[in-house]
């Protein structure tokens, strides 16, 4: 790779990179930005797990915005294949074109005196059918064939089969494919790579060995009071602080499915769409469902929501004038 | 790839980390990358890089917290009184030899930067990074004194006799051997810890259950209940298995779609496999008791790769210990049973007796019957025609026996009797035989 991509000069530092994804609503830790920065130098995918909702695959948007490359994305799901996720021929446009052109191959082949001949004159075409104009890049094809680059999310990659698995190795380890119709396919520029994963199944050793591993957990309340303020630009210093003590102790309870990150910013703007000030036992009852998907786990705050409002409330008259 | 990276790989795998060489070259491009200056943004580097797991990230960054707090020489220096008087003595050791005069001075001035650097260039010329068992701490601490420069070091002290100097340089040299003792267990916990562990875990999934010491038990706990998780990950998810050479026209239709529905890529039936519903009886008369308590931990950790599972325990009578399982971790539990039903002479006639009497609608023909015993019935009646209706309206029975297959029939072993109506009939006297056995379970469905 002679020349180094345009967006290079973007990831000089890791402070850089930190700064730049802040600047497109992403509020990583330093070990996030590590990861992308390491990513570009090292050519390496990063696989990202933990918990739903703590902003894996936002950290791929994010990254493309920031690059202001294209995001490429990829659902994986039980059953994936080859032809889903890597190309596929139009095979209806393939039958329509040969439709149309039958009288003019017949009068091209017509000509010839003999079958061998008509064959030779067919091969002479080249393989008029098998082109690019008929090929249907699917997401893996599409990232390696953006001329300044991409950012490919290849999202919940647990959920594919484990023969998929094997099948994404070559394209990650050297950014080529190879179409046997048309030949090998290169990245001009390697595209930047996020794997996501929550963790339904191990993923295989091979896999991860090619991958820098990242492991997003659940924010502490200094990270989270920085992604809230970014992400909910209107809610008031006050509430902001009652909200972001309350799913912190939301957290320290047993439940099924703790609160992530996303669920704190659906409900911090459910309050803000309710024009509320603070937290009053009234209005969490009634929006705790933003906040808990399990019915277990809502009776379990709610038998706790005194204790817990209390500490929410505390929190924020103590340090009114902090911020 | 420098050397200290190098050993930190090596001790982050002696810590339970599965660095594969290709990894370590990553990290070393990595660290190229970084540069060595931040050590926080170095631990980072090295825990996106090495570690594939959180545990693995736990693991990595304690390994490096340590690797990076061995330095040697933290306790400080003892003091000498007569240090004026000292200098001139110390120029005439300097004189004397470079090596060995190189050690005095430095242990003269107290130059602990000096010592510590000595001492990793002799550590790493006696391959310190090679210990492997705490015999050799003293060993490997008499090397590496000696490339320090130990021997001029002891003729500078026999020069200096009885003086004020001598006396100090003496002391000094008792400190420095402390140090390099300290400095050398470090290492041993760094490099060899991790892996005498895993041989001690190797060791203990081959002994038989029965004999395992009461000291080692919390440990095979830990061990069978990773055993569990890791075929519950394995075996968690629902799976399909194709049944080649059987069309699924529906599905093949579908898939082809379009090709204008010319069947180019077939699509075959495929079946379901179903995770096990186990019936569990197990003997605790005395003989048994230590082997059902792991088979009994083990599965109740498999939880989510089974769809149901009940268990009974039996030595002279029958009763069902599911709910006294699942109540409090197996630790209390275990004692409980014991208490209910446990150390009693077994009667397996008794026991299967009262099984068909009490629980027999429990059977349908997808659950498997699993009984752990070694058949002793004590010459009682072993109503063998029980079994067989059991193994008649169950999918199939696994009888696991603790006793060697040559053992069965002698005595009043009935196993001969009941092996007919078993599906399987197996030896389980180690964790390794049991883990074997369920995970062939578990990848079959159960049948």
């Amino acid at each position: 790779m002679g020349t180094e991509p345009r967006f290079h000069a973007l990831l000089h530092s890791i402070e850089a990179t930190e700064a730049g994804l802040e600047s497109a609503g992403y509020i990583a830790n330093r070990q996030t930005a590590t990861a992308v920065y390491l990513a570009h130098h090292l050519r390496k995918p990063i696989l990202v797990e933990g918990p739903a909702g703590v902003g894996k695959t936002e950290l791929a948007k994010s990254a493309a915005a920031w690059l202001e490359l294209p995001l490429v994305r990829m659902q994986c799901y039980e059953g994936l294949d080859e032809s889903k996720a890597l190309y596929e021929w139009k095979y209806g446009k393939q039958l329509l074109y040969t439709q149309i052109l039958k009288d003019r191959l017949g009068a091209a082949l017509g000509e010839e005196p003999g079958l061998d001949a008509a064959l030779e004159r067919l091969h002479g075409f080249g393989d008029l059918f098998f082109s690019e104009r008929f090929l249907e890049p699917r997401p893996l094809l599409r990232a390696l064939r953006e001329p300044e680059g991409a950012v490919l999310l290849i999202d919940e990659v647990d959920k594919a089969d484990q023969e998929f698995e094997a099948f994404l190795l070559e394209i990650l380890a050297d950014y080529q494919v190879s179409v046997p119709e048309i030949g090998t396919v290169r990245a001009a520029v390697p595209p930047l790579v996020v794997l996501t994963s929550n963790s339904t199944r191990d993923l295989g050793d091979a896999l991860k060995r090619r991958c820098l591993h990242l492991h997003i957990g659940l924010p502490g309340a200094k990270l989270e009071g920085r992604i809230l303020a970014a992400r909910v630009p209107g809610i008031e210093a006050g509430l902001r602080r009652q909200v972001l003590r309350f799913v912190q102790e939301l957290r320290g309870l047993d439940l099924r499915k703790l609160p992530s990150v996303s669920e704190t910013l659906d409900w911090a703007r459910t309050l803000v769409l309710l024009h509320a000030r603070e937290l009053d036992p009234e209005l969490v009852r009634g929006t705790l469902n933003v906040l808990l998907k399990f019915e277990a786990d809502i009776e379990a705050a709610e038998a706790r929501l005194g204790d817990l409002l209390h500490a929410a409330r505390r929190e924020a008259d103590l340090r009114p004038a902090a911020q | 790839m420098n050397p200290p990276l190098l050993d930190f790989v090596r001790a982050a795998r002696s810590a339970g980390l599965r660095a594969s060489p290709a990894e370590s070259i990553d990290a070393a491009r990595a660290v190229e990358v970084v540069g060595l200056a931040d050590r926080s943004l170095l631990r980072d580097t090295l825990s996106l890089v090495l570690a594939k797991t959180v545990d693995e990230k736990a693991l990595l960054e304690s390994c490096f917290d340590r690797f990076f707090s061995r330095e040697g020489f933290a306790a400080p220096a003892p003091e000498t009184p007569t240090r004026a008087s000292e200098q001139p003595t110390g120029g005439d050791g300097l004189g004397e030899g470079a090596g060995g005069g190189g050690l005095a001075a430095m242990l003269r001035d107290g130059d602990r930067a000096g010592l510590a650097a000595a001492m990793e260039g002799a550590a790493a010329e006696a391959g310190l990074s090679d210990i492997a068992v705490f015999t050799q701490v003293n060993l490997f601490t008499r090397r590496i004194l000696e490339r320090m420069g130990l021997e001029a070091l002891e003729r500078e002290i026999a020069r200096l006799g009885d003086t004020p100097a001598g006396e100090g340089l003496r002391r000094r040299r008792e400190w420095l051997r402390g140090e390099v003792r300290s400095f050398a267990r470090q290492n041993l916990r760094l490099f060899a810890e991790g892996e005498a562990e895993r041989q001690r875990e190797r060791r203990l999934a081959a002994t038989r259950l029965s004999a395992i010491d009461r000291r080692d038990r919390e440990r095979m706990r830990v061990l069978v209940r990773a055993m569990a998780r890791r075929l519950a990950v394995q075996y968690g998810r629902r799976r399909w298995r194709s049944r080649r050479g059987q069309l699924d026209a529906r599905r093949t239709i579908r898939r082809n779609m379009a090709w204008g529905g010319l069947p180019f890529l077939p699509v075959w039936k495929r079946r379901r496999v179903e995770k096990p519903r186990l019936v569990v009886l197990c003997d605790v008369s005395g003989s048994v008791a230590a082997v059902a308590e792991f088979l009994l931990l083990f599965l109740h950790s498999l939880n989510e790769a089974l769809s149901g599972l009940r268990s009974f325990a039996f030595s002279g009578d029958v009763v069902e210990v599911s709910a006294i399982l699942g109540r409090q971790p197996i630790e209390r539990a275990i004692p409980e049973i014991m208490d209910l039903v446990g150390f009693g002479s077994s009667n397996y006639g008794n026991a299967l007796a009262a099984f068909e009497q009490g629980w027999m609608p429990v059977l349908d023909r997808r659950t498997t019957v699993i009984v752990l015993g070694d058949g002793r019935g004590n010459r009682a009646d072993p109503r063998v025609d029980v079994l067989g209706r059991i193994a008649n309206r169950a999918k199939q029975v696994i009888w696991l026996n603790p006793e060697v297959r040559t053992l069965w029939g002698t005595g009043d072993s009935d196993m001969h009797r009941y092996a007919p109506h078993c599906r399987v009939a197996a030896t389980c006297a180690t964790l390794g035989q049991l883990e074997r056995i369920v995970a062939g379970l578990l990848r079959d469905g159960g049948g």
